[in-house]
């Protein structure tokens, strides 16, 4: 127990445990987190990094150990008494009312007010916030029509306006663009500068190499070891997330596939939903990438070739064949797709089960007058289960409980169950451990040797290059290069798609 | 058993508990309660709402509401009348849970292609499925006093009434076509999750429309009995059934979200509500604490679905 005083610490955490239903997710972590420090907590997913920082925030109780607060031991820990206390927390699900502005947003239960009527001046207050935090945007904008990325930096003001101290982000870069995350990392050495405390969960190693100023690595619930950044690499970082010296995962080798006729051909294909010009083919075992920054409309593409979205003009051709009149429906029948980004929302229903989710897009495959074939689904998705190694292994399981890597392989099986001849990749890794995107990535693999056609989409450009024979670089809706993935790094892909965007750019002003 | 494992048992068999923890007080207060003729007449009196809340069940679970079915009830009570009366008794029967299919199918198309919640289009088509009823009706009652009108209602197989058997058969079939079937399980999708139902090519419109048609066949269904067991047909029958029907689902424990509930387990909600209604007939209990009994009771139900809820 500490009985010296805690001078100089912000939080400090002892021997903190949480279970959820018995399950032990921390069990006895110790740690300190400074004032004017960047500090990043990184694992694996299910290391316990966002739990962690939920009980910081106050939204998750400790069964065991301590907080204490600026050397405050504060009994009752809930969001608001942490509020309070100074510290706030910024959730990987942003919790704001999108039927409101951006300034009623961040000033939401802060309104000043004479006889509970509003004076309604959040938008003044807004733009001297602002100024001093580097943010910009529209105070009056509504919430409901802006861009994640925009809603994020709403919630960091709306911490800001709470005068925190403590702000603990949970996965905020998960949905952010690159200049966008620079803008952040931007924003995180401006608070610490002011003297506050940024709490970074990330699974982004190099954004925490990039900005923290020390680093907690999790492992199992358990708390590894607290360093200065300066003092890591990516690489042992990563064999403390994961322990035993495993280096990072390299990604499966590339098998070439043999020379063929194009499998899907797409051809200056435009939609309402902004695709404004998309061309491109992929052949029989070929992983095709499509890379450009978010809002560059690398979805939107995708849902206009699988039928998602009505196309306005443009042909898309199946092994020679034009293809119009797309339908969700159709094009599965026809062996095409896709893989959606935002598994919650669009890939799983959580309140059914693994088997019932796997079998929702083939039902009538595994059926005969109407009634499902419960052995054959079985069987199936026994199978699916253990190529992708889902873990549990319940053909029965509720995917809710699931943790992210294992939820993905679910979505990821659930387009497998009929040996599909074209699939569309979104996002396929986004949000999963280690382990589960090292499966993914060589199940991806495996599918293009089998000779299924992949078009693979990815705001990790990195994994883009590591698995595509051939990519695509995108920009507002258009594909507007061809590149070898052996031709480039990161960086110099980076620059590409910047130079696409200042030419058009020229083009408009000149 | 895990404290969680506890709460999602008790909330998939509250409902049971109750009814046997009902049962149990009412045969220990009167002796009159534990009859097989109070029983069967409990059952053959709530055989109409039964049929009407195991539809409901599916319409709930696709994410819907349907507060029409109480005028589909009364539109399919006065049709069925009227075309026996001027033409054929027993194609009075049979036309109620066609005229109420035709009605539930109207409801699907205004749900979806108008794309309204179900909750404000159902109230619109609910007025006007009423008012239909009134004109054809003339406001006035319509009496059908013939045996080949009134079998339906009042004969009986095997010592129980027919009734009882058609609604038992109707909500065999409902559950199995909600647990086997393929439309079984794209109604549990479209509840649970619609956009991911339509990424995975199910054309969740016509599923909406199905659950309505159902909804409106079993409503038309449930009038034909209930017409054939008074021999009469009005207007103003069902009237707040559709609140019944929906207060029985839920005490079932079917999510008011969709995507989760049995068809079972809202018959069962049926029978819990007519147990209370049946405790006060044979207690003698004050009738002014009905509602209020029952309604303490939902909201029992309510909570304990909602804490099993995360």
């Amino acid at each position: 127990m500490t009985l010296a005083t805690d001078d100089g610490v912000a939080i400090r955490a002892e021997g903190i445990g949480v279970s959820f239903g018995g399950v032990p997710v921390l069990s006895d972590v110790t740690l300190e987190i400074l004032p004017g420090e960047i500090h990043g907590l990184i694992g694996e997913n299910g290391a316990g990094k966002s739990t962690l920082g939920k009980v910081f925030g106050g939204y998750y109780q400790a069964s065991t150990g301590s907080l204490r607060i600026f050397g405050e031991d504060i009994p009752k820990w809930d969001p608001p008494t942490a509020l309070a206390n100074g510290v706030a927390m910024m959730h990987q699900e942003l919790q704001l009312v999108p039927a409101l502005t951006v300034a009623q947003n961040v000033y939401l239960g802060l309104e000043h007010q004479s006889w509970s009527i509003l004076h309604r001046d959040e938008a003044g207050r807004l733009k001297k916030l602002m100024e001093n935090s580097g943010f910009e945007l529209d105070p009056n904008a509504v919430v409901g029509d802006l861009p994640i990325a925009d809603q994020q930096k709403i919630e960091i003001l709306r911490a800001l306006a709470r005068n925190a101290k403590v702000i603990v982000m949970d996965e905020p870069t998960s949905s952010l663009s690159k200049d966008e995350v620079d803008q952040l990392h931007k924003s995180m050495q401006t608070l610490r500068d002011e003297g506050r405390t940024v709490i970074y969960v990330s699974h982004f190693l190099d954004d925490i190499l990039a900005v923290t100023d020390r680093v907690t690595a999790l492992r199992d619930g358990r708390f590894v070891k607290t360093s200065t950044t300066s003092d890591e690499s990516r690489s042992s970082l990563v064999s403390a997330m994961l322990g035993g010296g495993k280096m990072e995962t390299p990604f499966p080798a590339k098998m070439r596939p043999a020379a063929t006729t194009p499998v899907l051909e797409v051809e200056d294909l435009r939609s309402a939903t902004g695709v404004k010009g998309a061309t491109l083919l992929i052949g029989k075992g070929e992983i095709v990438g499509l890379i450009g920054l978010v809002g560059s409309g690398r979805s939107e593409i995708a849902r206009a070739v699988i039928g998602a979205d009505p196309a306005i003009s443009g042909e898309v051709r199946l092994n020679g064949v034009p293809y119009a009149d797309r339908t969700l429906a159709k094009s599965a029948e026809h062996g095409l797709v896709m893989v959606p980004e935002d598994r919650r929302r669009q890939g799983l229903v959580m309140t059914m089960a693994v088997r019932a989710n796997m079998m929702l897009p083939h039902l009538d495959q595994f059926s005969s007058v109407g009634m499902v074939k419960t052995a054959e689904e079985k069987s199936r998705t026994r199978e699916l289960i253990d190529h992708l190694r889902i873990r549990p292994a319940a053909v029965d399981g509720n995917v809710s409980k699931f943790s992210g890597g294992n939820q993905q392989k679910v979505l990821f099986g659930k387009w497998l169950v009929e040996h599909p001849a074209i699939v569309i990749l979104d996002e396929p890794s986004r949000g999963v451990d280690v382990g589960a995107r090292e499966r993914i990535h060589e199940a991806i693999a495996e599918l293009a040797a089998a000779g299924a056609a992949i078009l693979l989409i990815s705001s990790e450009i990195d994994e883009v290059l590591g698995l595509a024979h051939r990519c695509y670089l995108v920009d507002r809706g258009r594909t507007v290069e061809e590149i070898s993935p052996e031709d480039h790094t990161e960086a110099s892909i980076l620059s590409a798609l910047f130079q696409h965007q200042a030419a058009v750019n020229t083009e408009m002003t000149s | 058993m895990s404290w969680f494992g506890f709460a999602r048992f008790f909330q998939s068999y509250a409902v049971l508990v109750m009814i046997v923890l009902l049962m149990a007080a009412l045969s220990f207060m009167s002796d009159s309660f534990l009859t097989f003729r109070n029983l069967l007449n409990i059952l053959n009196q709530n055989t109409p709402l039964a049929i009407m809340a195991a539809a409901m069940t599916l319409v709930i679970i696709a994410g819907g509401f349907d507060l029409s079915v109480g005028s589909i009830f009364a539109m399919g009570a006065v049709c069925s009348a009227w075309i026996a009366l001027h033409v054929d008794p027993y194609l009075g029967l049979f036309m109620a849970p066609v005229i109420g299919l035709v009605l539930g199918i109207i409801n699907g198309f205004a749900i979806t292609l108008l794309n309204v919640h179900s909750f404000l289009a159902t109230i619109a088509t609910s007025l006007i499925f009423k008012g239909i009823a009134i004109v054809i009706s003339d406001g006035r009652l319509i009496p059908v006093r013939m045996d080949e009108f009134t079998w339906l209602g009042r004969g009986k197989i095997g010592g129980a009434f027919i009734s009882v058997w058609v609604m038992i058969a109707f909500a065999l079939v409902l559950s199995l076509v909600l647990t086997r079937t393929t439309f079984g399980r794209r109604v549990l999708s479209v509840g649970g999750n619609e956009e991911a139902a339509i990424l995975s090519g199910i054309r969740t419109n016509r599923i909406k429309i199905a659950t309505f048609a159902i909804a409106g066949l079993a409503a038309g269904l449930a009038s034909a009995i209930a017409a054939s067991r008074i021999s009469l047909g009005q207007a103003s029958a069902g009237t707040g059934m559709e609140l019944q029907a929906i207060a029985a689902v839920i005490l079932g424990g079917t999510s008011i979200y969709g995507g989760v509930g049995a068809v079972w387990r809202s018959v069962a909600g049926v029978f819990l509500l007519a147990l209370i209604n049946n405790g006060f007939n044979i207690l003698n209990a004050d009738p002014f604490y009905r509602d209020l009994t029952t309604g303490l009771i939902i909201l029992a139900a309510i909570g304990i679905s909602a804490s099993g809820r995360r």
